[in-house]
């Protein structure tokens, strides 16, 4: 009952596009971003655009913070405070900058602002993690949503820092509207595809194993607490990206808009799409951004309808839309003859 | 020294509201193993009844002896019954699902909650105030020093303290005395060989809910009384009496107690003696000290660790 | 010097001496036993070696360098793997996955490599999972690599929690209780597979095991634990006449 031919490991790639075709086609998707950009600002009705803008950094909050919850399998409630942590930084500088600088903002700094507004957010994320290495479950949930509560307190109370202005309970107000589609978009494309190869690489194995069974990972070593913080780094890195997004698109910022409310509707997308799958967590996005403003005459009852969505999912389907499949996987990636 | 003694005594009065709302969470993470989200919002549910009965007695020209406990025995059943209702609905049928679902449900249960209640239709979201039903004066008094004015301990301070020590009691005597206590403690300690030793799990389970829920409704018609009603009002206490009960050791009744009063102590004595300017820090400052029990001692001060067998 | 020493090894938890007085040594290519009644500390002293407790007496060295208190993905790393009584695998990954993960110490490439896919990450992959195909071949797992390893039945899952193990490229394996819960069929092939195992990975073996008869045939010695105290230690031949060891097991003769 010998195979007819040894098994290799080619041939569970047989099918499988070339990767350096793959990194062409991103560079080309997002190159063509930029003529759509530019053709939606001008055709496009702004409701709409303001909708995909929303939808798209939605999917990076929730794309970030299921590497922390769903395939890393810490119960992160706090991601909306390193959301406000890269708002606030990209929001102060902008405003701050565009009146001493004449002219148009330039890519590149804007560029330099957004990653730079990502940096703060994942240094928190640093701060943050490091406690994983004592704590777990409910008790990490309370602490990353105690650490949430703390960013947006502080955030309340500092009008200014030095020169730049912050506004504490007042809120920010007239930052620079940078945000388009292009930009938005093309953060989704970097935020979905780093991630999605990490994860389901060599190097991200280790994250998922964390997930699974802490201490047999140990055993077979991996260093728990480097991925655990790795996780939260990464994941505030992209929830900081989408804070400055989110900051220019409106042009105001207010603490109270980074509470625990915002993160828990972050956490209510990655249950829904299913913890542990990226292209759920990119459904789920889609859907509960898009769903509300469909919903826009029962305002009133938004979040009551929110909250029984959640029980309910809960109650009959745990694990969310894909649970934790992804959509790309065929039934069986592999057919070796039965030895 | 004047007002330390009154800050003692505030912070003793606040703290034992926590300790009535930290037993409640406490009890159920001790059967469950669950951190009941939506126990700070059935607090507020009872502030709710609280502030209507209040107000149809008023109407009613009832007297104060008759309007004061059926306002605490009408909060305590309604909330009896939500708390129950709770936990069959939404909880029971997630019992031998991963923790983390439940997790996300009492989160869910939570947001329904304060949102409902929000609603022009329930409630509204403008906070209220209570009718006067007993005017807040001074019971026990003396002077401290040369100070003119003297530690005062007011008639609701008396009766938030009175009642919470009640409760306690009541409580301590039917955990540690009755059948039914002894299956509770079974049941913490583990649910299933406690169903296979023939104790009704979902029975005691449903009564830890009941109970603690009882005690949340005595702490919310407490703080209707002080301060005033509105549908987030769960929120911080929530939080703070849940911090408490982690300080004192989750699982633990006597715990539970320790650790509001300390959360309340400090709360006050906090507000009194530093700036006004950092009044807001206060919730933050309870934050902080959430993640250094973690951190340092996060079985508590009265709680017993748990190790997991390799 | 041997590759694995441990002298005079102790730990206590509370009152209670789990384990105490503990000497052992194994050499390379070597398949020896730790026998002894439920409850004796035989998986506390697997525990310790592999760092998930801390001993409070004695050292353990690991060709030559102390290892106690290590963490236990840094002992891996030094070179000892491990199996759990109570299988610990990777269940909701796939056959495939689990193996692979034994790998993670042996990627060179980085992040950036990762993430754009260079052809050094590429190959490295390639390679690993053609290794991991290849072990998989050996414990006879090829047919369910995509299966999460939760659906497996039990041998075949305590044959993965090896496969795992070995994938760590380690110097000495430890096996805690391989055989419990398996048949008589399969506690053969589970003999033939180490005996295989010992050849072709080199790889010196340290075997917790309840079934006497499995450990009588395979071991070339034996160490016998009781209330956390070495009773015996010798051949297979000198353990099983020892009256001790006898008596541990089997309790005093009646007079």
């Amino acid at each position: 009952m010998e195979a007819q031919q040894a098994p290799t490991a080619t041939m569970l790639h047989r099918n499988q596009v070339p990767a350096w075709i793959m990194n062409v086609a991103l560079v080309i998707v997002i190159a063509v971003l930029w003529p759509i950009s530019v053709a939606f600002d001008k055709y496009l009705d702004s409701y709409v655009l303001d909708v995909l803008i929303r939808i798209g950094v939605a999917i990076i909050l929730a794309v970030s913070l299921n590497l922390i919850n769903g395939i890393t399998g810490q119960f992160s409630l706090g991601h909306a405070g390193f959301m406000a942590l890269g708002a606030y930084t990209g929001g102060v500088l902008l405003k701050h900058y565009q009146n001493q600088i004449p002219g148009e903002l330039l890519p590149a700094t804007f560029i330099g602002v957004t990653i730079l507004g990502g940096v703060v957010a994942s240094a928190a994320g640093l701060i943050v993690g490091i406690p994983t290495l004592r704590l777990s479950g409910d008790y990490l949930a309370i602490a990353t949503l105690g650490f949430g509560e703390i960013i947006a307190v502080v955030l309340n109370q500092i009008d200014s820092i030095g020169k730049f202005e912050v506004g504490g309970s007042a809120g920010l107000h007239n930052i620079p509207h940078i945000t388009n589609f292009f930009w938005t978009y093309a953060w989704v494309v970097i935020c979905v595809v780093v991630i999605a190869r990490l994860v389901y690489s060599a190097k991200g194995k280790p994250f998922f194993a964390v997930r699974e069974d802490e201490i047999a990972a140990a055993a077979m070593g991996i260093d728990t607490t480097y991925y655990k913080v790795a996780a939260f780094v990464i994941g505030a890195f992209f929830a900081g990206v989408a804070g400055v997004l989110s900051a220019t698109l409106s042009g105001n910022l207010d603490p109270g808009d980074f509470n625990f409310v915002k993160s828990i509707v972050i956490v209510v997308m990655v249950v829904l799409g299913g913890s542990g799958s990226i292209t759920g967590s990119v459904l789920a996005a889609i859907l509960l951004t898009y769903l509300p403003e469909q919903l826009r005459a029962f305002e009133d009852w938004r979040l009551v309808i929110y909250a029984l969505l959640l029980i309910v999912m809960m109650l009959v389907r745990p694990e969310g839309l894909l649970g934790n499949r992804e959509l790309w996987w065929t039934r069986k990636r592999l057919a070796f003859p039965e030895e | 020294m004047h007002v330390f003694l009154q800050e003692l005594i505030n912070g003793l009065s606040i703290g034992a509201v926590y300790a009535l709302i930290a037993l409640g969470y406490t009890m159920v993470y001790g059967v469950l193993k669950l951190i009941n989200f939506a126990h700070g919002d059935v607090y507020m549910v009872g502030a709710v009844i609280a502030y209507e009965l209040a107000v149809k007695a008023v109407a009613a020209r009832s007297p104060i002896w008759v309007t004061l406990p059926v306002i605490f025995l009408g909060a305590m059943g309604g909330c009896a019954i939500l708390g129950f209702v709770i936990e069959y609905l939404c909880y029971r049928p997630l019992r031998h699902r991963p923790r983390l679902v439940a997790l996300i449900t009492a989160i869910g249960v939570s947001l329904l909650l304060e949102n409902l209640f929000q609603n022009r239709l329930v409630f509204g979201a403008t906070p209220r105030i209570l009718p006067e039903l007993l005017p807040i004066r001074p019971a026990l008094s003396w002077a401290v020093g040369s100070e003119k004015a003297p530690v005062v301990v007011t008639n609701l301070d008396l009766i938030s303290m009175g009642l919470c020590l009640a409760m306690m009691a009541v409580l301590s005597w039917f955990v540690l005395r009755t059948k039914m206590g002894l299956a509770l403690r079974a049941v913490s300690f583990r649910v299933d060989t406690a169903s296979l030793m023939g104790i009704n799990t979902n029975r005691v389970i449903s009564m830890t809910f009941v109970l603690g829920s009882a005690l949340a409704a005595v702490a919310g018609v407490v703080d209707a009384m002080r301060y005033q009603v509105d549908p987030l009002m769960g929120l911080i206490p929530g939080i703070k009496a849940f911090i408490a009960a982690v300080l004192g050791g989750i699982g633990s009744i006597p715990g539970a107690l320790l650790g509001g009063l300390l959360m309340g102590l400090v709360e006050t004595l906090l507000k009194g003696y530093l700036p006004a300017q950092y009044n807001n820090y206060s919730n933050a400052a309870a934050f902080v000290v959430l993640i250094l029990i973690l951190l340092v001692r996060p079985s508590g001060l009265l709680g017993k660790t748990t190790v997991e067998k390799v | 010097m041997a590759l694995l020493e441990i002298e005079n090894l102790g730990i206590g938890f509370g009152g209670l001496q789990a384990v105490a007085g503990f000497n052992f040594s194994l050499n390379q290519g070597e398949l020896v036993g730790l026998i002894g009644p439920n409850g004796a500390g035989k998986t506390t002293v697997f525990n310790i070696v592999t760092g998930v407790y801390r001993p409070t007496a004695g050292d353990v060295r690991l060709e030559g360098k102390s290892i106690a208190g290590m963490k236990p993905f840094r002992v891996n790393r030094l070179g000892i793997a491990r199996t759990f009584q109570n299988i610990r695998l990777f269940g909701g990954l796939s056959v495939l996955d689990n193996v692979l993960i034994g790998f993670n110490q042996s990627v060179a490439h980085g992040f950036l490599g990762t993430v754009v896919r260079s052809r050094r990450q590429q190959l490295e992959e390639r390679m690993h999972e053609q290794e991991a195909i290849d072990l998989l071949r050996t414990f006879d797992l090829l047919g369910r690599l995509d299966d999460p390893a939760r659906t497996l039945a039990y041998g075949p899952q305590r044959r993965l929690e090896i496969a795992r193990a070995l994938a760590t490229r380690p110097k000495i394996l430890m096996l805690d209780e391989p055989a419990a819960g398996m048949n008589p069929q399969e506690k053969m092939e589970l003999m033939e597979l180490i005996g295989a195992v010992r050849r072709k990975f080199h790889v010196g073996i340290w075997l917790i095991e309840h079934d006497m008869k499995l450990v009588m045939s395979i071991c070339e010695r034996i160490t016998v634990l009781d209330h956390g105290e070495t009773i015996a230690a010798g051949t297979p031949q000198q353990v099983q006449d020892n009256p001790k060891v006898i008596e541990a097991y089997l309790g005093k003769a009646e007079v």
